[in-house]
């Protein structure tokens, strides 16, 4: 029993960054139809650069703080510079533009930063907190709170201020949107913006946990959109269901099964997701199938 | 049928040619690996170009060709050549049991699924250490033909080149066949295609296993050429690269898939100074490709020389 609580609660921790992850895409996805796969690169640029600014003796708050804006700068960038100029392409273009985007931020990172692993000092300390025979680290509370901090304030946003609308109205139907004053353009550069810093975060909470460097942010997007993907891609719920469930199976399928096997878990889900359910759980749009 | 043989003809003139200019055996490797490359490109833009169907997965195929003559001969005792033939069935088998339920979809769902796949291949051939060597892969025994072991770059550089050569007419004849005319149709308008009585599914399906086995032959001579093979063979950066050389070279231009290759394996030969700069150029390149120039190379050429010649 003790076991599984461990299990479960370190799945619930990596769940909660899958979650973001997810979230992020979702919010792209919801504005502007577009799989964002640099979603990953934007957690590592939060933890990196707040390593690095720490390294350079920035305080942590502060590093934070600046790796927060940094990334949200990227992602502001990447819609005007990479994204915006491409409209009117086939999604498949666009997926290629994003990915080229994930690659380029990846081969910049490794040489402004460089290729080691890296971590921050945790919030609270290292020593684990016992509860029901687990052992938790601080920093895992961390992680969950902050994570539930995120969505809590992302459903205020959305359901109660006006720009909030105007991003459920730009997801339900774009050009009605554009009809009623909406300027679509500036959702979108909102949402690119919002994505990257919830990736930023995401990637500071972490890093103490599970460490830093320039690559891990391609299976982190993909985990998170498996993720996107089991709760049924475009619900903000099923973004945060699905993320704690693939954290979940993936703990579980390393510790009763193989460790070295558990990034396939989310691959597998994302096969099987797509060709068993595609809708998700918590999904409304169809996929289109032949 | 004239129309088809003159490109194959030039083609087979260009690889026989290109020597001349070599002033060092190590331009024989590189023409070698840029032939090897468009190979699996050409399977590919069959799959992109004229399907229009997308595969992030590729490497993966790329992957189960080259382990096929690494564990084969290793573990087995089997030839070479005979493990080039069965990695390419066996890729085909592959493609035919995951190509069926993952062609049923569309545009960004396809491509996550390819991409899936793709991760998984590296996965199992990172993990099976016992098979596979692990991340730090295996020794490739030389390729051995009617007694003669094929070594160095010269003797690769003609089988490959020879090889592209053939995958080359095998693309266009098979593009003008009744199987090609119907992916060009599916490609326009999957409806109309249906309507007018193709079997949809089928022929993405088909494609679909042609191109894993043009990647897997070229996974083959790549391990065999190189003596060696790592999991990063079959990686995500692999697929990407393969999805980059066909849309540099132009979507649906089967030669733009040997100017695709030439481009992504020369320019980082060039490059060399920047070593570390490879990634981000990759990266640059696709983005830019995509979004100013996405006909690719080869139709912009083409077009812009007949806007010349009016």
């Amino acid at each position: 029993m003790a076991e599984l609580l461990q299990f479960a609660f370190s799945g619930l921790t990596v769940g909660a960054i899958y979650a973001l992850v997810a979230l992020g895409f979702t919010l792209i996805y919801n504005a502007s139809d577009i799989i964002n796969f640099a979603q990953g690169e934007f957690v590592m640029l939060g933890g990196m650069t707040t390593v690095f600014m720490a390294m350079a003796g920035v305080p942590l708050p502060l590093a934070a703080l600046i790796a927060i804006v940094v990334t949200t700068g990227v992602g502001l960038a990447l819609h005007r510079f990479a994204i915006a100029p491409a409209r009117g392409a086939s999604p498949v273009a666009l997926i290629m533009i994003t990915i080229g985007a994930s690659v380029f931020l990846r081969g910049v990172a490794q040489i402004v930063f460089d290729k080691r692993f890296h971590s921050l000092p945790p919030l609270f300390g290292a020593d684990p907190i016992q509860f029901g025979g687990a052992a938790i680290l601080p920093q895992s509370l961390v992680v969950l709170a902050g994570a539930a901090v995120i969505v809590v304030l992302l459903w205020l946003f959305v359901e109660r201020t006006l720009l909030g609308k105007a991003v459920i109205a730009t997801a339900a139907n774009r050009l009605a949107a554009r009809l009623i004053g909406v300027d679509t353009r500036r959702i979108v550069d909102f949402s690119f913006a919002v994505s990257a810093a919830i990736g930023a975060i995401a990637g500071i909470l972490v890093t103490p946990i599970t460490l830093t460097s320039y690559d891990v942010g391609t299976l982190l997007a993909l985990k998170g959109f498996a993720a996107a993907m089991l709760g049924g891609i475009g619900s903000p719920l099923g973004a945060v269901v699905g993320g704690l469930l693939i954290g979940m199976i993936e703990a579980l399928c390393a510790g009763y099964l193989s460790s070295s096997y558990k990034d396939a878990a989310a691959f597998l889900i994302i096969l099987v997701v797509l060709v068993a359910m595609p809708q998700g759980l918590f999904g409304r749009v169809k996929v289109e199938r032949v | 049928m004239e129309t088809r043989l003159l490109p194959a003809i030039l083609v087979a003139a260009l690889v026989i040619i290109l020597p001349v200019f070599f002033p060092s055996g190590y331009y024989y490797r590189i023409g070698a690996l840029v032939f090897i490359f468009a190979l699996a490109v050409v399977g590919l833009n069959l799959l992109m170009g004229f399907a229009g169907q997308v595969s992030l997965g590729h490497a993966g195929f790329l992957g189960i060709g080259a382990y096929a003559v690494a564990i084969g001969p290793v573990h087995f005792g089997a030839p070479s050549w005979l493990c080039v033939f069965v990695g390419a069935i066996l890729s085909g088998a592959v493609a035919f049991v995951v190509g069926r339920p993952i062609l049923k979809l569309k545009g960004h769902y396809l491509a996550v699924a390819t991409l899936g796949f793709g991760l998984l291949v590296a996965i199992v051939l990172n993990n099976e250490a016992g098979w596979t060597g692990g991340p730090d892969g295996m020794n490739v025994p030389a390729l051995t033909l009617f007694g003669w072991r094929v070594h160095g770059s010269d003797a690769w550089y003609w089988i490959a080149g020879a090889t592209f050569v053939g995958g080359f007419l095998l693309a266009l004849n098979l593009m003008e066949s009744p199987t090609g005319r119907a992916l060009q149709a599916i490609h326009d308008s999957e409806i109309a295609a249906r309507v007018l009585g193709i079997d949809v599914a089928r022929k993405k399906l088909t494609v679909f296993i042609i191109s894993a086995m043009y990647a897997s032959v070229a996974g083959s001579f790549l391990a065999l050429f190189n003596g060696l093979v790592t999991p990063d063979v079959a990686g995500f950066l692999g697929s990407i690269e393969l999805v980059a050389m066909v849309v540099l070279g132009g979507m649906g231009s089967i030669f733009g898939s040997l100017v695709g290759a030439a481009v992504l394996v020369v320019l980082p030969q060039v490059l060399t100074v920047f070593h570390d700069y490879e990634q981000a150029m990759l990266g640059l390149i696709v983005m830019v490709f995509m979004i100013f120039l996405r006909q690719g190379i080869v139709p912009s050429v083409t077009v812009a020389l007949a806007g010349w010649r009016k």
